[in-house]
């Protein structure tokens, strides 16, 4: 039993993932009251080098203090049966203060099982930790945040983006690395298949300078011609947020958010958007988001630099016209 | 035998022969397959239905409408019974040639002036069909694309064919002195004078084929009249008779089927429903003011009319055929929902009932596809808007989407408070409405309304956040579980309220509160639209204006105002109180042109059109040249409207207002 | 082939939300509570499953206003067995949500098991994860599409920058719907109605609950809205005006 805070690294196809750094930041602000160290905690095959390419950049490491390392060609893709049998044999035999996971695709599919597997209380969507080694919780489409004294005697606590910047997570010195004795992983319930590229768009909005993004209040698909105007006349994309891509509106390739892309425009115009949580998680990168909404508590506002409650079926081809005029066409 | 012998016995034949072919095909489409529909009526009012057929068929009176087209028919219709008479004189003069080969009919044959009306009558109807023929060959209106052309020109022929060889028949018969009332008959002894040179043995020969002629072709349309569009012969009068006399704005419940709600296929509509599918013209003057086809949606009341009536004929057949093979198999696999009746067809209809108002004989066009909605609905063949939108309802009682408890935010700067009609008895319950009450765009006019009631000395109240939606268009869309569920709440809330009378803004409100709501048939608690009230108020000088406006308006009639409930005067009565100049659009009262958002289209997305409705409006609006202000009496007009100016760019020339704008500036 | 599919109701999100007078819960006066939005999509993938392959469906919910009404629009769209888990409610965590209806999954015998992969009120994890620790079956959340055949199912699980791993999973197993294959389906009222007259609601009540293995929240509070958003005002030429003066400072036009 310890005070170190543990954080189990995502990666993905030999990259790591930006919540990675994220919690590793966390985890140092955790660390303090605490009084443990932050230790990564990598699962993977041959993946040690992952240690050094927490970002695009090199140069850059996890900051962590140290890192433990599982190594066996079951973990090579993440599978939610692997990882939580190698993680329960880690965590029960170091029973460290905190496990922080993310509120992710790969995180989600362990940590409840783990808490009730190893009798490990747990705190999901946790986005940051105050003094006193307390948590902050975000539920309720961000409208509501809940705070507490973190649990038990080991917490397991699942992290969403926001609370820390990804390069507080990121070091210039290599952590050392201790390779953890494998586990024996058989009869394993889930096993990778294959992976399903997404589709080739025509357009990559990652690389867009200006988006045009619509949410659920562009009501229907023949609408959506109208954002598509503008994002021409502007020099841009069209984006969309999940509900959009759900009824077929538009190809996965423009979804915006957790499950989509993550977004670095000049400018982000959100059309009825609400500003979800798991939508904003693709967006916080971008320079100017302008936010368009009729509803004046939207949770779009707090984010972006300039808002209106205007109908924008009142604004959208007024502006593409004034857009069009000033760019003298 | 002689040859009056023999024409005795051919004449009985054909008789026969065309005769039984007619009952034959009668019976298959009436008797047979109207037997596979479901019950209608009970038919009451005999007295008002009587008058109906009186005026609107011996009156023709819908066919003035389009004027020269309705007065050919007139002259088409009315020769045609006077002439029916010409019809039987050579039939049973045929029948008795063997013993009497100049035989005429007693009192019918010997009075003069009904054979100078004969005489006159045959030149109208050939003048008649000639102009038809023009029509339908040379102009070729658009109301006709989709009608059997050639049927139509078939049908004008024989009739032509039919008054000339009676003409020639007569004609020559006064040449040879066979007619004692020759002198009433000025026309068929001009017609003579072109045989007078031949020889009696030859005029005699014309004459008879003249005679076989008449009656062949007679015979011959006799047994074509079931066939398609000229069935309405038979049909016409007994349409009118059992005409729907219920208020246009009351919808038939859904039948239920054992537990099949709307019709999706053709043997569940109503008996009376399919008469109408016989009864159909194709004349198409529904087709003509159709919003929904006019903006280049497939939808045409016509065509719909024709389709139901061909899959009846069709699939009536396949169900009473004795063996099944795979044509039969074939035909009973297609749906009537889908493969006969598109669906984009079913929802691109707004409800508007121009149709339904143009038709001469009545034919109910809504009726059908609100039934094959509701099958729609059941099966959750919906989209996706408007399953947002019917979601929403049910929740939220509301389109938007937004909480019960923001139904009033709109009151929250009023002072005094609005009175809240469920704590305190009000004389006027004030039943706002979603656009009203939601729509921020409108939330000026809303509050503007108060005003004027309170500026009126009225005592009024308003239910809160205990208001739904009063569901007419929830009801249009063939979601009929939501509107009773609608109905329920807001009885039950209007139920524990003391008041007089309701007043709405909102004329699709006005509709269903009135026609449709269990308890507002009342007389002694009226439904009124809240220009009737305003009317009422200037009338009893409660309503003072303190300056004439001076603007030239023109007046949108809402269709669920004006068309369904007969409000045509007081909204005008009200503009000319605010000292505003009224000049109507060529398409006005009864003929007002939709703004295309009725029926839950506005919860659709608006398809591939050629010109928005409202556009076509505005434009029409424009035209007029001096009028700047277009007034308006229905919250979603204002939106549609609003919005049609700016896409026609119309916003310098014209301004859309409501009624109570106008009401509120003249104060 | 057996599928049991949970379902929460969570508190609507259009209505103002509230905490309650002791600083550490919602204040449930004017809460309304829904079908959690996830969990209406692994209904609709159950059914979509029973259309196709054939197959049992069965809908279990815990007892809370509006239960009865999410049970029978599921029974409307095509589920063949209803269990309504009664129980009070108010305040109890997803642990002992989990453990509480443990015995009834278990009785069902299911072959899968779908449920949303989260809800919005989850504080201490989702239900599924939770539920698959309880009855030791395998989890996989994040699912937008499942098929089965002979006794494994092949589920696609989704990551972000739309990229999709397509995974075998042994059955029983339980999955985390993100998105059913197609939205959905709408459901007549009258259809609802019809349901509530002719199917029946099972019941069954939850042993005693136990809250261990969740937080114990010390305050409950609204976010302050950072840094509001600078909020443009006027016509829709004014709005428009401004944000092409806007457009024009950033350089992009």
């Amino acid at each position: 039993m310890n005070q170190d805070i543990y954080v189990v690294i995502e990666h993905l196809r030999g990259q790591v993932a930006e919540i990675s750094c994220v919690m590793l930041a966390g985890a140092h602000e955790l660390a303090k009251d605490m009084g443990g160290s932050v230790v990564a905690v990598l699962l993977g095959h041959n993946a040690q080098g992952l240690v050094g390419n927490p970002s695009a950049s090199s140069g850059q490491f996890l900051a962590a203090d140290k890192v433990l390392y599982i190594d066996h060609p079951a973990l090579a893709d993440f599978t939610s049966d692997a990882y939580q049998k190698a993680l329960a044999n880690l965590i029960s035999r170091d029973q460290p203060r905190a496990v922080l996971f993310g509120s992710t695709s790969i995180g989600t599919d362990l940590a409840s099982t783990l808490s009730i597997k190893l009798g490990l209380p747990m705190i999901s969507s946790c986005r940051s930790f105050s003094p006193g080694g307390k948590f902050v919780s975000q539920i309720c489409g961000g409208k509501i945040m809940a705070e507490g004294d973190l649990p038990g005697l080991t917490a397991l606590v699942t992290m969403v983006p926001g609370g820390y910047k990804a390069e507080q997570g990121m070091g210039t010195q290599s952590p050392p690395i201790t390779q953890v004795e494998t586990p024996a992983l058989e009869s394993l319930r889930v096993t990778l298949a294959k992976y399903v590229e997404p589709e080739s768009g025509d357009v990559d909005i990652t690389k867009e300078p200006i988006l045009v993004s619509v949410g659920r209040g562009i009501q229907n698909k023949d609408n959506i011609v109208l954002a598509e105007d503008l994002a021409k006349a502007l020099g841009g994309a069209v984006s969309g947020s999940r509900p959009v891509i759900d009824q077929g509106w538009l190809t996965t390739t423009r979804l915006v958010g957790k499950s989509g892309k993550s977004v670095k425009p000049k400018i982000y115009l959100a059309l009825g958007i609400s500003g979800a949580p798991e939508h904003v998680e693709g967006i916080t990168n971008s320079d100017t988001i302008i936010a368009i909404n009729t509803d004046p508590v939207a949770p779009i506002f707090g984010v972006a630099k300039y808002g209106s409650e205007i109908d924008l079926f009142d604004l959208i081809e007024v502006l593409t016209e004034k857009v069009k005029q000033s760019k003298g066409g | 035998m002689t040859y009056d012998e023999i024409k005795s016995v051919l004449v009985l034949l054909a008789l026969l022969v065309a005769g039984g072919i007619f009952l034959w095909r009668v019976h298959q489409l009436l008797w047979a397959n109207l037997r596979l529909g479901q019950r209608s009526g009970p038919y009451k009012k005999w007295g008002d239905r009587i008058k109906g057929v009186i005026v609107y068929v011996a009156g023709q009176f819908r066919l003035f409408r389009v004027l020269i087209p309705g007065t050919g028919h007139f002259f088409i219709f009315w020769g045609f019974l006077i002439l029916s008479l010409t019809i039987l004189q050579a039939i049973v003069e045929g029948l008795v040639s063997f013993v009497n080969p100049h035989f005429l009919l007693p009192l019918i044959g010997s009075f003069g002036p009904l054979a100078l009306l004969q005489d006159l009558f045959a030149v109208f109807v050939m003048i008649a069909v000639i102009y038809a023929l023009v029509v339908r060959l040379i102009v070729n209106p658009k109301r006709y694309l989709g009608s059997h052309k050639s049927q139509g020109v078939m049908v004008l022929m024989f009739i032509f064919t039919i008054m000339l060889s009676l003409l020639v028949m007569n004609g020559i018969r006064i040449n040879l002195g066979q007619d004692p009332l020759s002198v009433w008959r000025p026309i068929s002894t001009a017609v003579g004078k072109v045989f007078a040179g031949a020889a009696a043995g030859t005029q005699e020969l014309i004459k008879e084929i003249a005679y076989w002629t008449h009656l062949g072709v007679v015979l011959l349309f006799l047994t074509e009249l079931p066939e398609g569009k000229h069935f309405h012969v038979i049909t016409s009068v007994p349409a009118v008779l059992l005409r729907n006399l219920e208020p246009h704005g009351r919808l038939p419940a859904a039948m239920d089927l054992n537990g099949q709600v709307g019709v999706s296929a053709i043997e569940q509509f109503r008996w009376r429903q399919m008469f109408d599918f016989y009864t159909c013209t194709e004349c198409g003057r529904c087709q003509d003011v159709c919003p929904a086809y006019a903006s280049g949606l497939p939808l045409s009341p016509k065509l719909l009319m024709m389709e139901l009536r061909d899959n009846l004929k069709e699939r009536g057949a396949a169900l009473r055929a004795h063996a099944s093979n795979s044509t039969t198999q074939a035909t009973l696999a297609r749906t009537l929902v889908g493969d006969v009746i598109s669906e984009s067809v079913l929802w691109a209809c707004t409800t508007c009932f121009a149709c339904d108002q143009e038709c001469p004989l009545f034919i109910e066009h809504i009726s059908p596809i609100v039934d094959m909605r509701r099958f729609l609905v059941i099966e959750g063949r919906v989209g996706t808007e408007l399953q947002d939108a019917l979601a929403n309802l049910g929740r939220y009682g509301n389109s938007f989407g937004q909480s019960e408890r923001m139904r009033a935010r709109w009151t929250q700067p009023i002072q005094p408070p609005i009175k809240d009609a469920r704590r305190e008895p009000v004389e006027y319950l004030w039943f706002v409405g979603d656009y009203a009450s939601y729509s921020p765009t409108l939330t000026d006019v809303t509050v503007k309304t108060a005003e004027v009631f309170r500026k009126a000395g009225l005592d009024f109240g308003i239910l809160y956040d205990a208001e739904r939606n009063a569901g007419n268009d929830v009801r249009r869309v063939g979601e009929e579980g939501l509107f009773e569920m609608l109905v329920e709440k807001n009885s039950m809330a209007m139920g524990k309220c003391t008041y007089h009378a309701i007043v709405t803004t909102d004329p699709h409100t006005y509709n269903t509160l009135k026609n449709e709501y269990p308890t507002n048939g009342d007389v002694n608690r009226p439904v009124l639209h809240y220009a009737e009230l305003l009317d009422q108020l200037i009338t009893a000088g409660k309503l003072k204006f303190s300056k004439k406006l001076g603007y030239k308006v023109t007046y949108h009639d809402p269709c669920y105002l004006g068309r369904y409930n007969g409000v045509y005067d007081a909204p005008r009565r009200v503009i000319a109180a605010t000292g505003c100049e009224l000049i109507e659009m060529p398409r006005h009262n009864d003929g007002s042109f939709c703004c295309g958002a009725g029926g839950g289209r506005i919860w659709m997305p608006e398809g591939e059109i050629k010109e928005r409705p409202s556009e076509s409006r505005i434009r029409e609006a424009v035209k007029l040249g001096k009028v700047a202000t277009f007034v308006v009496a229905c919250p979603k007009d204002v939106t549609m409207f609003r919005d049609a100016v700016k896409t026609t760019g119309n916003e310098s020339r014209i301004e859309v207002k409501d009624l109570i704008e106008l009401v509120h500036a003249a104060l | 082939m057996n599928i049991v599919i949970l379902a929460k109701l969570v508190p609507d999100l259009v209505e103002e939300l509230t905490i309650d007078t002791s600083g550490k819960a919602l204040d449930t006066a004017w809460l309304r509570m829904i079908i959690n939005e996830f969990d209406d999509h692994a209904i609709e993938q159950g059914i979509l499953l029973k259309e196709r392959g054939g197959a049992q469906v069965t809908v279990v919910a815990l007892d809370i206003e509006g239960v009865d009404d999410v049970l029978f629009t599921a029974a409307a769209k095509g589920a063949d067995r209803l269990i309504k888990i009664k129980g009070d409610f108010v305040g109890v965590n997803n642990h002992a949500l989990a453990r509480a209806i443990t015995g009834v999954v278990k009785e069902l015998q299911p072959d899968l098991v779908l449920t949303g992969v989260q809800a919005n009120n989850d504080l201490d994890g989702s239900l599924g994860p939770l539920l698959a620790g309880c009855l030791e079956m395998p989890y996989v959340g994040y699912i937008s599409g499942v098929s089965v055949a002979e006794g494994k199912s092949k589920a696609r699980k989704e990551y972000p920058g739309g990229l999709i791993a397509e995974l075998d999973v042994t059955l029983p197993a339980i999955l985390g719907i993100q998105a059913a294959e197609q939205p959905p389906r709408y459901v007549a009222v009258s259809k609802v109605r019809q349901m509530m007259k002719t199917s029946t609601i099972e019941e069954r009540t939850a042993p005693g609950l136990d809250m261990v293995g969740g937080p114990t929240i010390s305050r409950m509070f609204q976010p302050e809205t950072g840094q509001r958003a600078t909020m443009l005002t006027g016509s829709p030429e004014e709005v428009a005006t401004k944000l092409v003066g806007i457009f024009k400072e950033l350089g992009v036009l």
